[in-house]
C-alpha cells in the first residue's frame, strides 16, 4: 500500500469511526433514558419522532443553541480547556480498537480499525489515564466548593481504581502473550470439546472478568461509583459550572468513556468478533462486527441495568473496596494465573 | 524526514514546556507544563521506536504521578506564588554553573559519542526484548529497585499515619 492509499483509508476509516461513535453515543443516552424509564415504570422520551428516537438530535441542537454562561470566577483558560480534553482523550482511544476481521475491498487490505499497533492496550490505558485531567481540571478551575469536592473525588476514585483495573488485565496478556488488542482476540479462536468458546472468560479468567467490569464503572464514575456527580450532596459535581455545548462534551466523554470499556471488555473477555459464521460471503464479512457490537450492546445495557437498580456507595466503602478488596483480588488473580501458565509450558 | 520533523516538532515542544513550567507562577500551570513535557517525551521515545518505553511514560508519569501532583495542588489550593525576583547567589552561582554545566556536558557528547544516529529499531524497544532484559538479564537489579520502592511505601506509611491512630490500633489489638 503507498502513502497516497495509506493516508486515503486512513482518513475515511477516522471519520466512520467518529461518526459511529458519536452516533453511539448519541443513542446510548437515548437507551439510557428509555431503560431507565422502564425500570422506574415510566416511559422515557416519547415525543420526539417513533419511540423518541429523534430526542438526541433535539438534545445535540439545544445544547448548540443554549446560552453558553460563563461564570465570573472561575480560572478561564482551563474552564475552556478542560472540557475539550475530557472529550479529546474520550474519543482519541477508540482509535486503537478493532471491531472485526481484515477485510479485501478491491486490492486494498485493511483491518476493521483505525489502526493496529503492537501495544494496542497499553495505549487505551494510557489515554484513559489522561482522561482524568479533564474532570481534575474542571473541578479545580470552575472555583466552586462542589466543583472542587467532585474533580478531587474523581481524581481520587480513578487513581485508586485504575491499579486494579491494569492488573486485572495482566492475566489475559499472560495467555495472550501480546499487547495487540488483535492478537488477544485472536487467541480466543475456537471451542474447548466442540462446544465453549475459548473466551478469556472460560479460560479461568472470569474473577478477573468482574474486577475489570468493577473497576470499570469506577473509572466512567458510573452508577454505584458515581460519588464524583452524586447530586444529593455535590449538585452536579465537577460540571456544577457548566452549561450549553461545554456541559454536553463531559456528557459525551462519559458515554464515549463507557462504550470503549465495553468494547474492550468484548475484545479481552468474550472473545472479541468471534461468534458463528454462514450464510453468503457478504453476510460472513459482516457477521463479526454485528457479534462485537452486540455485545458492546449488552455491556452498554448492563451499565444501565445497574444504575437503574443500586444504590450509591459512601466515601470510605468505594475506597476500601478498592483498595482493601478489589486490588489483593486482582493480585491473586495474576499471580495464580501466571503460575498455572508456568506449569503448563 | 517525517521523523526529523516529527522530532523537531516535538523536541520544541518538550523545550517549550519546560521553560513554561519555570516561567509560570501557579503551581497547577507549572505542573500541567511538566504534563506536556512527559507527552512530548514519551512521542521522542515513539519516535525511536520504543513503543512500550513511550506507552509506561504516559501511563506512569503523565497518567498516574502528575495526576498526583494536581491532585495535591487542587487539595491544597495553592495560589499563585509571589515572584522574588530572583537570589543574588542564583545570578552569582547559578548562571555561570550552568553553563559550564551545559557546556560539559556538550564537550562530552561530541567527543565520546559515535557520529551515527540512533535510528528506529536500533535498540531495544518491544515489550518481549524489554521484559526480557529487564526479568532475565537486570533480574537482580529489578529486584533491588523493588525492595527500595517498598522502603520508599513503608516510610510513607509511617510518616502519614497519625500517632493517634497507632495507638487506638494497639490498644484494640
Amino acid at each position: 500500500m503507498n502513502l497516497t492509499t495509506f493516508i486515503i483509508v486512513s482518513v475515511i476509516k477516522t471519520v466512520i469511526a467518529l461518526f459511529v461513535l458519536l452516533t453511539a453515543v448519541a443513542y446510548s443516552v437515548w437507551l439510557e433514558r428509555k431503560v431507565v424509564g422502564h425500570i422506574q415504570n415510566r416511559w422515557g422520551p416519547t415525543r420526539v419522532g417513533p419511540f423518541g428516537l429523534l430526542q438526541p438530535l433535539a438534545d445535540g441542537a439545544k445544547f448548540l443553541f443554549k446560552e453558553d454562561l460563563i461564570p465570573p470566577h472561575v480560572y478561564k483558560p482551563l474552564y475552556i480547556a478542560a472540557p475539550m480534553l475530557a472529550v479529546m482523550f474520550a474519543l482519541t482511544s477508540i482509535s486503537v480498537i478493532p471491531i472485526g476481521n481484515v477485510v479485501t475491498i478491491g486490492n486494498i487490505k485493511t483491518p476493521l480499525q483505525i489502526t493496529d499497533v503492537n501495544i494496542g492496550l497499553l495505549i487505551v490505558l494510557g489515554i484513559t489515564s489522561l482522561g482524568v485531567y479533564g474532570v481534575a481540571l474542571a473541578g479545580w478551575s470552575s472555583n466552586s466548593k462542589y466543583s472542587l469536592l467532585g474533580g478531587l473525588r474523581a481524581s481520587a476514585q480513578m487513581v485508586s481504581y485504575e491499579i486494579s483495573l491494569g492488573l486485572s488485565l495482566v492475566g489475559v496478556l499472560i495467555l495472550a502473550g501480546s499487547f495487540s488488542l488483535r492478537a488477544i482476540v485472536d487467541a480466543q479462536a475456537g471451542t474447548f470439546w466442540g462446544f465453549i468458546p475459548r473466551w478469556n472468560i472460560f479460560q479461568g479468567q472470569i474473577i478477573a472478568f468482574f474486577i475489570y467490569l468493577t473497576a470499570a464503572y469506577a473509572e466512567t464514575n458510573r452508577v454505584p461509583f458515581d460519588l464524583p456527580e452524586a447530586e444529593t450532596e455535590l449538585v452536579a459535581g465537577y460540571h456544577t459550572e457548566y452549561s450549553a455545548m461545554k456541559f454536553a462534551m463531559f456528557f459525551m466523554a462519559e458515554y464515549a468513556n463507557m462504550i470503549t470499556v465495553a468494547c474492550l471488555a468484548s475484545l479481552l473477555f468474550l472473545g472479541g468478533w468471534h461468534g458463528p459464521l454462514f450464510g453468503p460471503p457478504l453476510l460472513q464479512a459482516i457477521l463479526p462486527v454485528f457479534w462485537f457490537g452486540l455485545r458492546v450492546f449488552m455491556f452498554l445495557f448492563i451499565y444501565i441495568w445497574v444504575r437503574g437498580t443500586l444504590p450509591r456507595f459512601r466515601y470510605d466503602q468505594l475506597m476500601a473496596f478498592g483498595w482493601k478488596f478489589l486490588l489483593p483480588m486482582a493480585i491473586a488473580n495474576l499471580v495464580i494465573t501466571a503460575l498455572i501458565v508456568a506449569i503448563r509450558s | 524526514m517525517l521523523h526529523l520533523v516529527l522530532f523537531l516538532i516535538f523536541g520544541a515542544i518538550c523545550v517549550a514546556g519546560a521553560v513554561n513550567l519555570l516561567v509560570q507562577r501557579h503551581p497547577i500551570n507549572s505542573a500541567l507544563s511538566l504534563v506536556a513535557v512527559m507527552a512530548s517525551l514519551a512521542v521522542e521515545y515513539l519516535l525511536l521506536g520504543a513503543e512500550f518505553v513511550a506507552a509506561v511514560q504516559v501511563i506512569v508519569y503523565a497518567g498516574a504521578i502528575m495526576v498526583l501532583f494536581v491532585f495535591v495542588i487542587m487539595l491544597l489550593n495553592a495560589g499563585e506564588e509571589a515572584r522574588t525576583g530572583g537570589s543574588r547567589v542564583a545570578i552569582l552561582f547559578g548562571i555561570p554553573g550552568m553553563l559550564a554545566g551545559s557546556l560539559l556536558v556538550a564537550w562530552v557528547l561530541i567527543t565520546h559519542s559515535g557520529t551515527q544516529e540512533v535510528s528506529a529499531g536500533a535498540l531495544p524497544g518491544p515489550p518481549r526484548e524489554i521484559a526480557n532484559l529487564l526479568f532475565h538479564d537486570f533480574l537482580l537489579p529489578f529486584e533491588v529497585t523493588s525492595v527500595l520502592v517498598l522502603i520508599a511505601i513503608m516510610g510513607a506509611v509511617v510518616l502519614a499515619a497519625r500517632p493517634e491512630s497507632i495507638e487506638q490500633q494497639k490498644r484494640e489489638g
